[in-house]
């Protein structure tokens, strides 16, 4: 009786591959990229619990535990780069996350739609270069001799401003590049929503008395709200990664002090065949960003009983 | 609707704001594009430079003087139409199966997809994966690991469930087979969402670097994203030994060299930009409202 349940059971469950064949067929080349190149290398944060040889593979290599992440957090350095990674990011959230929710909303008050698509079709040309270009424009733009060194003359300022070499500078220079670059095309899911409200609600709170500074308050806010969540627990995963591919191009020995980053690190241990230190620090980071991304998810989830959060 | 002069002043201002926005997100590329039409002693001016005042094309003579630039240029091609094409079909299978109800384990098939999206092994563990796979120093390493992406595949999903479902099922019962229904029916139907999917990823594949510096040794082999980095990071010297400048000719600069390359990488997304960038913002809205 049991081992014919068993097999009916068995049966049920292949039985839908059998019938449906063709869709398996669909997601087999995916799921074989999927296991090649995510699944595969995932195994390979054991490397930061041995003291990896290639010779000997993964598995071959003597295991050490924790050695390597003990190395890793006492190299001087790395308090640094950690300390560097989390201001660099939270200074990108505190002004790359209002950014383009204010671009959104003062887009939104423009009544003159062509303007307002040529304003926008500007704002997010940007996001399509790659920090390679975006940053051998800046290297130019924001050069000693540079235009905007001259700008700041003509605005009275006496001295120039070294940009790439001045530590603050620097870090101002890479959060104030981040918002130009990113402003635009943050906003587009802030319009989309906008442009989901009623018309007829703007009407009713005029007809209350509402100025239009109140109606943004009460009406286009609230709305994007859900969306303003959403983004932030986005961006919240992302908070150990700093940027790579714009420090990467940006930064030079004479910033490493304020500059070097939790990928940059990584990358130089990667070079100097440090494996299982930087793997280490890999992990540490992934893992902080998971965590991160779950509790702000749950916490969202049950403050507002499931209506919002991401998963 | 009657206006208050407080409003009134406010829609000034907000249109002189929303314009220098817009021009401050330009001119960086004005400036760039102006640098490489100039002389060297206009460029070595300072100044503003919002247009070139004696044009010359001397950089961009320079530029494709260099040897590498072609096979870089024809590697990023490569991985720009492979990549997408594959990239796209891949994807889209991937989405319709997701979206199908019928299919067997779907949240099982989810999963597996989503996690990839939150956690992965880092850059030495895929490094040393591809060692294992042979693919270091190949050209397929810019292609493969990027056939499918759990954003891109969630987006389509969501676009594939709008499609009436009684579409497929006159199909199925007129005999007609999954694929022949994915071909046939379902793709002509998600062109606006094929299509953005298809500029995200060619835009990614025609601006990446990093895989290029990891995984890349020879020459050949390299993209143009990594060979515009070399230039402007590498110091006059070494572009004089490699013959991009000519220390005999003092007519131009690096500075004109490099703006003049940097165009040449960003030409193709600024021609095609105009006609797509609709399809770039709808495709974003979509993932948005419903991802």
């Amino acid at each position: 009786m049991q081992s014919k349940n068993n097999q009916l059971k068995k049966k049920s469950i292949f039985s839908g591959y059998i019938k449906h064949w063709q869709l398996l067929m669909m997601l087999i080349p995916g799921l074989i990229i999927l296991i090649l190149f995510h699944y595969v290398p995932m195994t390979g944060i054991f490397i930061s619990f041995v003291d990896y040889k290639f010779q000997k593979g993964i598995f071959g290599s003597e295991w050490v535990g924790m050695s390597n992440f003990v190395d890793l957090f006492s190299f001087l350095d790395f308090g640094k780069v950690i300390m560097n990674t989390l201001s660099i990011s939270v200074y990108k959230l505190l002004f790359g996350l209002p950014a383009p929710i204010i671009l959104a909303l003062l887009l939104n008050e423009l009544r003159a739609q062509k303007y307002k698509k040529l304003v926008q079709t500007c704002t997010y040309l940007p996001h399509f270069f790659s920090w390679v270009v975006l940053a051998g424009i800046f290297k130019m733009v924001f050069s000693n001799t540079g235009p905007v060194n001259e700008l700041l003359m003509l605005l009275g300022k006496d001295n120039y401003v070294e940009f790439f070499s001045n530590g603050t500078s620097f870090r101002i220079l890479l959060i104030a590049t981040y918002v130009w670059q990113s402003v635009g095309w943050g906003a587009i899911v802030y319009l989309a929503a906008l442009s989901g409200v009623d018309e007829s609600l703007y009407e009713a709170a005029y007809i209350d008395g509402a100025n239009r500074w109140q109606q943004t308050i009460h009406i286009s806010i609230p709305t994007i709200i859900p969306t303003i969540i959403t983004v932030f627990i986005l961006n919240l995963g992302h908070v150990l990664n700093a940027g790579f591919d714009q420090i990467y191009n940006m930064y030079n020995p004479m910033v490493y002090e304020v500059a070097d980053v939790i990928d940059t690190f990584t990358l130089r241990a990667l070079n100097q065949m440090d494996y299982g230190v930087g793997t280490a620090a890999d992990l540490f980071k992934s893992i902080i960003g998971l965590a991160l991304v779950l509790i702000t998810n749950k916490i969202t989830d049950k403050l507002s009983d499931g209506s919002l959060g991401i998963m | 609707m009657k206006r208050t002069n407080g409003e009134k002043a406010f829609n000034v201002f907000n249109i002189i704001f929303l314009g220098l926005l817009a021009l401050t997100t330009l001119y960086p590329l004005i400036y760039t594009l102006s640098i490489s039409l100039s002389t060297t002693a206009e460029a070595a001016k300072g100044g503003f430079h919002f247009y070139p005042k004696d044009v010359t094309f001397i950089a961009y003579k320079m530029v494709f003087k260099n040897p590498d630039l072609p096979i870089a240029y024809l590697n990023t091609i490569f991985r720009t139409v492979v990549g997408t094409v594959g990239a796209l079909l891949i994807t889209c299978f991937y989405a319709y199966a997701l979206a199908r109800p019928e299919t067997p384990h779907k949240k099982f098939f989810t999963t597996v997809l989503i996690i990839t999206m939150l956690f992965s092994g880092g850059k030495i563990p895929m490094y040393i994966t591809y060692k294992n796979y042979g693919l270091l120093d190949n050209i397929w390493i810019y292609v493969l690991p990027h056939l499918i992406g759990a954003y891109n595949v969630v987006v389509a999903r969501s676009f594939f469930l709008s499609i009436p479902g009684s579409l497929h099922e006159s199909a199925k019962i007129d005999g007609a087979g999954e694929f022949s229904i994915f071909f046939k029916i379902i793709m002509p139907l998600s062109k606006p969402i094929t299509m953005t999917l298809a500029l995200f990823v060619a835009v990614f594949h025609w601006n990446s670097w990093y895989d290029s510096l990891m995984y890349i040794q020879s020459n050949s082999k390299i993209v143009v994203q990594l060979l515009l980095q070399r230039i402007i990071q590498e110091n006059n010297v070494e572009l004089i030994t490699q013959g991009i400048i000519n220390p005999e000719q003092t007519e131009f600069t690096s500075e004109t060299v490099k703006s003049a390359t940097v165009i040449v990488a960003v030409l193709p997304i600024l021609v095609m930009y105009p006609f797509v960038q609709k399809y770039f913002t709808k495709g974003m809205m979509l993932g948005a409202v419903k991802g």
